[in-house]
């Protein structure tokens, strides 16, 4: 008793905030006379909203139940014992607060042993255990699960996953160790490395039962009743459950694919998918005591790691911070919006009338010069509802509303009665100035007036309109309907109504606003086209194609820069490029090669032949190269100098509100790594930010260790 | 056109635990919908050959329709338990005679055609939903006296019954009480209550005086094992001083939901449904609101005349316990004894409990099983008393007797 008080104290002292687990033990008769039964249920005292999650306090509630379970089970008075979750919700793993706040590698590693000495008792008790997953269910909450004899899952289930490694963790209270003996190496590499690093892919509870995580599934209207009526048949023996042994061949393939999964997802940049990939492969021959221990050594060093650090703060800023938009007004400012218009009904016009008239469900009305175009666009919307409708998402009275909402018009008096029009005209100044002049001459004063352009000033655009205060710039990344970043811009005389309206229509898009200052190309585009115009610099100056290209690889982008030009287009990129040398030519070069290659009409840089990737060969006689070659470090190094100088300057010109706001974007909008944080934690911890801004751009352990 | 009324037949009825309202209770925290979805949905579960979508009506009963006994309980319960859209639903309240007048209605839908099959039970959790619950009586029922106001408080009713009849004493009605207890003890013993239970999660938060977390209801709470008439002398009476009327010789507050599946005969001949009772007759009657534990007297007369039977050709009673007194008042009018062994052999509803509107689907489904162990007896009948002075009795036929639909 003693020991464990003193536990309890050295855990609050450590965690005071934690929300602690209980975990009641209640015994019940389970039916058909199959005999008694202590069931456990994890409940942290609040609703769903705030789902349940392990921290060292919460561990030992569970551990004083197990022990009660466990002189039950010695007395004989029990059959079996089980474990299941407050209504929705199972466990969803470890407290990250928790994990991100320990302050050393002792107490990181007493950590990953008490989840284990704990857990692995479900496994140890003299009767059968049972895990009833009747809701969410994620890290330590499926680990707490497999330890048990056996499982069963509600059909009803949102959400599985081990998303250890999408944070730069890996599980480390057991799943390495058990999933792949319960479910096969195969599948528990899918499970451990191939859904986290798929955008922390979900199982759902069929799912879950098919890869035979659980040995049965029940529908949850009266999912707990029918589980213990399972457990009562397979107690008194009329159900059997058979496992299967894996031969070795099963694993060496799966590891083998597990590696292809890491090398082409994270191409070594964050060592955390090997790590457990090689726990994986360990657990065909460890003994249990090998295998948690050779967690709890991997999983403490992970935690005293960089990347992880800056992956829970990613985490945090995804799940929090985007949520709700630093800066942003008072929404009860926001004003309706009842009727969209949007100018324009080309591909991006269109794209964005899809998107409003998908989540807003109002009229929406196109407008373009000619008929031909007008009707092109109606007809590009009503083609993807019917795609929407094709994939379940709409049903066809849904469809009908939708598409009866949108409509073509060559004449803007149709946005009379609107409350938000938005341009996606050509992308220059004066043809976005003459749009404002001829909308404000037919819409209400207090219709929102927005932009989608890419790197024009917004300030420029409305400065010669009689309201100004009604312009946004509302900047969307392609392909719309996928990337979540959505750039707010306030330009100078924006006022908060207007403002509240453009974040509120945002969140009504199920998009991600971040508030930005009108300055040139904003944030995600002047981010990435000042470092990547260090790679046509190179390239500009004789450094191979290759060597320019790869040179970055070390971060783990999702993409290399010559990828990233193919996919937004030459064309494009060079404008932002024209744009951005325009506002500040000391630090942004417009490329001749890329100029070249535009003027050329190619589309990038590569082509594919029989199915490899392969340097355009026109592109040797086509490019003027210099004599100065860099290696691949010194390009990375010059990619992140300008990388450092950049952000420092949007900071101190109030770009963003913070640093986070950066990493946000990068994170959301360029699908920059987690393991770096976005990308200002990497610059703290490389010391490029130190070197080139004199300062860190946020605090030691904010997104780093201590 | 020309109509042919349906034989209408009683396949299979089960019931939830019955429960101890209040905040010890074990259903202290669970919903009341909850307790009737499980319901339904262990009926489709035991009857596979059940085409889900041939039921035409879900008519499920409840006295207080508030809140998780509101919303139109049978079609959101049918929508809950997966039945499929296409199935309609709809709610009954005849206070304690819900789940009665629930099968009587579908009965009457089944009889005349518009209806195949259908699903009829009833919900009272009296621990979310107190008697009495948001009523706002009418003023004029004082001003013109339209009722003693005795009338609205069920205990002083039954009072008023031993008043009526002065031979019915308190120490008759401790004594039924007492045997009430043994029998329900005694059916338990030998396996007869738990095939018509469905287990129900109990989901308790960390502050339940009742323990927290998940439990599994599997057995009735309110029955008292051991009680004796000594123990029930001492009560006190508390709807009067020196009454007779007592909390161990009525039924307690309860918690709990029962369902039943009504069906043409033919119908469920054709699906290969068991026929567990045929519908012979019913008949419900008003009485005096402040004596209202006499209304099983009127409505069983009626519903006898009605089948051109006496009361001699029955020969099963399951009669609700709502007060000892209540019961009593009927076997003193046909003259049977209080512990005739026809009269609610697994006891009744002062040992199990009476969650109002639940309460008439178990009394069919105990009839049910009494018919398949008594042969020898073509009718039985259930019968209830309800408040503001009404009477409810449904005569059923045995199948399994050898002149059955002759």
């Amino acid at each position: 008793m003693t020991d464990r008080q003193s536990l309890i104290e050295q855990a609050t002292a450590a965690f005071p905030e934690e929300v602690v687990t209980h975990a009641p033990v209640h015994l019940l008769d389970l039916p058909g006379g199959a005999g008694r039964f202590a069931l456990i249920t994890l409940d942290n005292g609040f609703d769903h909203t705030k789902p349940t999650t392990f921290g060292p306090r919460g561990l030992v509630n569970i551990d004083v139940a197990l022990d009660e379970v466990a002189k039950l089970a010695e007395d004989g008075e029990i059959v079996a014992a089980g474990v299941t979750g407050k209504p929705f919700i199972f466990a969803v793993g470890a407290d990250l607060k928790g994990i991100a706040g320990a302050a050393s590698k002792e107490i990181a590693k007493a950590t990953g042993k008490q989840g284990h000495d704990t857990f692995r008792r479900l496994g140890e008790l003299s009767v059968p255990t049972f895990a009833f997953i009747n809701g969410a269910a994620m890290g330590g909450g499926v680990e707490i699960a497999l330890h048990c004899t056996y499982r069963t899952v509600s059909a009803g289930l949102p959400a599985l996953s081990l998303p250890e490694v999408f944070l730069g963790l890996i599980p480390g209270w057991g799943g390495t160790q058990l999933l792949p003996r319960l479910i096969g190496p195969d599948n528990a590499v899918t499970v451990v490395l191939d859904n986290p690093l798929s955008q922390n892919r979900q199982l759902k509870g069929k799912k879950v039962f098919e890869l035979g995580i659980a040995d049965a599934i029940f529908e949850a209207a009266d999912f707990l009743e029918e589980s213990l009526g399972w457990a009562a048949a397979v107690i008194k023996g009329e159900l059997v459950v058979e496992r299967k042994e894996y031969p070795e061949a099963e694993w060496t393939a799966a590891l083998e694919r597990g590696k292809q999964i890491a090398d082409s997802r994270v191409h070594g940049a964050t060592p955390a998918p090997y790590l457990a990939l090689d726990l994986i492969g360990s657990a065909r021959t460890a003994s249990r005591s090998e295998g948690f221990d050779a967690e709890d050594e991997a999983l403490a060093d992970r935690i005293m790691s960089e990347e992880v650090r800056s992956g829970v703060y990613s985490f945090n800023l995804v799940q929090k911070r985007a949520k709700r938009p630093v800066g942003a007004p008072d929404r009860s400012l926001a004003r309706p919006v009842t009727k969209v218009g949007v100018v324009g009904a080309g591909l991006m016009a269109s794209q964005l009338a899809t998107l409003f008239v998908q989540r807003l469900a109002v009229p929406v009305v196109l407008t373009d010069i000619d008929q031909e175009r007008v009707d092109k666009g109606v007809k590009y919307v009503h083609e993807q509802l019917d795609l929407l409708a094709l994939k379940g998402r709409l049903n066809s009275d849904k469809l009908n509303r939708l598409k009866a909402l949108v409509s073509g018009s060559l004449t803007k008096d149709v946005f009379a009665d609107a409350d938000f029009v938005i341009e996606a005209v050509f992308e220059e100044l004066s043809i976005k100035q003459q749009v404002f002049a001829e909308l404000e001459a037919v819409v209400r004063p207090d219709c929102v007036i927005a932009t989608n352009t890419s790197s024009l000033s917004v300030t420029e655009m409305a400065s010669k309109m009689e309201h100004p205060e009604r312009v946004v710039g509302f900047h969307f990344f392609n392909p719309v309907a996928v990337l979540p970043l959505l750039e707010v811009v306030r330009a100078e005389q924006t006022d908060d109504p207007s403002l509240a309206t453009a974040f509120a229509v945002a969140k009504t898009l199920k998009k991600n606003a971040v508030l930005v200052k009108d300055a040139p190309a904003f944030v995600v585009n002047r981010i990435l086209t000042r470092f990547l115009g260090v790679i046509n610099e190179v390239l500009d100056e004789g450094t191979p194609i290759e060597v320019a290209d790869r040179a970055l690889d070390p971060l783990g982008l999702p993409m290399s820069p010559f990828e990233l030009l193919e996919l937004v287009g030459p064309a494009i990129g060079l404008h932002v490029s024209e744009t951005l040398h325009a506002a500040f030519p000391d630090r942004f070069a417009v490329s001749e090669n890329i100029k070249k290659l535009v003027a050329a009409g190619k589309r990038g840089i590569y082509q594919w032949v029989d199915g490899v990737r392969v340097v355009d060969p026109e592109l040797e006689a086509l490019f003027e190269v210099g004599d100065s070659p860099s290696t691949a470090e010194q390009v990375l190094d010059r990619a992140t100098t300008a990388l450092a100088e950049e952000i420092d300057l949007m900071l101190r010109e109030g770009v963003v509100a913070a640093a986070e706001d950066i990493d946000l974007c990068m994170i959301l909008g360029a699908g920059w790594p987690f393991h770096l944080g976005g990308i200002t934690p990497y610059l703290d911890r490389t010391g490029v930010a130190e070197k080139v801004a004199g300062r860190r751009f946020l605090d030691k352990g904010v997104a780093s260790l201590p | 056109m020309p109509r042919t009324a349906r034989d209408v037949v009683f396949v299979d009825g089960v019931r939830t635990p019955f429960g101890k309202a209040g905040p010890k209770g074990m259903y202290a925290e669970t919903r009341a919908d909850d307790l009737i979805i499980k319901c339904i949905r262990e009926l489709v579960r035991r009857h596979p050959e059940l085409p889900v979508e041939r039921i035409g009506e879900v008519a499920i009963a409840a006295t207080t329709q508030i809140g998780d006994q509101g919303l139109t309980l049978g079609r959101t319960a049918a929508l809950l338990a997966g039945l499929p859209q296409s199935v309609p639903g709809y709610s009954i309240d005849r206070m304690c005679a819900g789940a009665m007048t629930a099968v009587t209605s579908v009965a009457g839908s089944v009889a005349l055609g518009s209806v195949d099959i259908a699903f009829a039970g009833g919900v009272e959790h009296m621990g979310r939903h107190p008697m009495g619950e948001g009523v706002d009586p009418n003023p004029r029922i004082i001003a013109e006296r339209l009722v003693d106001e005795s009338a609205l408080v069920m205990g002083q009713t039954a009072e008023n019954l031993h008043d009526r009849f002065p031979q019915l004493t308190k120490e008759r009605s401790d004594a039924y009480a007492a045997a009430s207890q043994e029998k329900y003890a005694k059916a338990l013993a030998n396996g007869k209550i738990e095939p018509d239970l469905v287990a129900v999660a109990t989901r308790n938060t960390l502050e339940s005086q009742a323990g927290p977390g998940w439990g599994l209801a599997t057995a009735d709470e309110p029955p008292r094992p051991g009680t004796t008439i000594e123990g029930l002398a001492a009560l006190k009476t508390p709807f009067r001083v020196r009454g007779k009327v007592t909390a161990g010789n009525s039924a307690g507050l309860n918690d709990g939901a029962t369902a039943s599946i009504i069906a043409a005969e033919d119908v469920a001949r054709e699906l290969g449904l068991p026929v567990r009772m045929r519908l012979v007759s019913y008949s419900f009657a008003g009485v005096e609101p402040e004596v209202m534990g006499f209304g099983p007297i009127p409505a069983t007369e009626k519903a006898l005349a009605i089948a051109g039977l006496t009361i001699d050709d029955i020969g099963l009673f399951e009669l609700n316990e709502a007060f000892a007194v209540q019961v009593l008042a009927l076997l003193d009018h046909y003259g049977i004894a209080d512990d005739d062994p026809r009269v609610n052999p697994w006891g009744g509803a002062i040992a199990i409990g009476h969650p109002l509107a639940s309460s008439g689907v178990r009394l069919m489904t105990q009839l049910a099983h009494h018919f398949e162990e008594h042969h020898e007896v073509r009718y039985g009948l259930v019968s209830m008393c309800v408040g503001l002075g009404m009477g409810g009795t449904v005569i059923w036929e045995n199948p399994n007797h050898e002149e059955y639909g002759k």
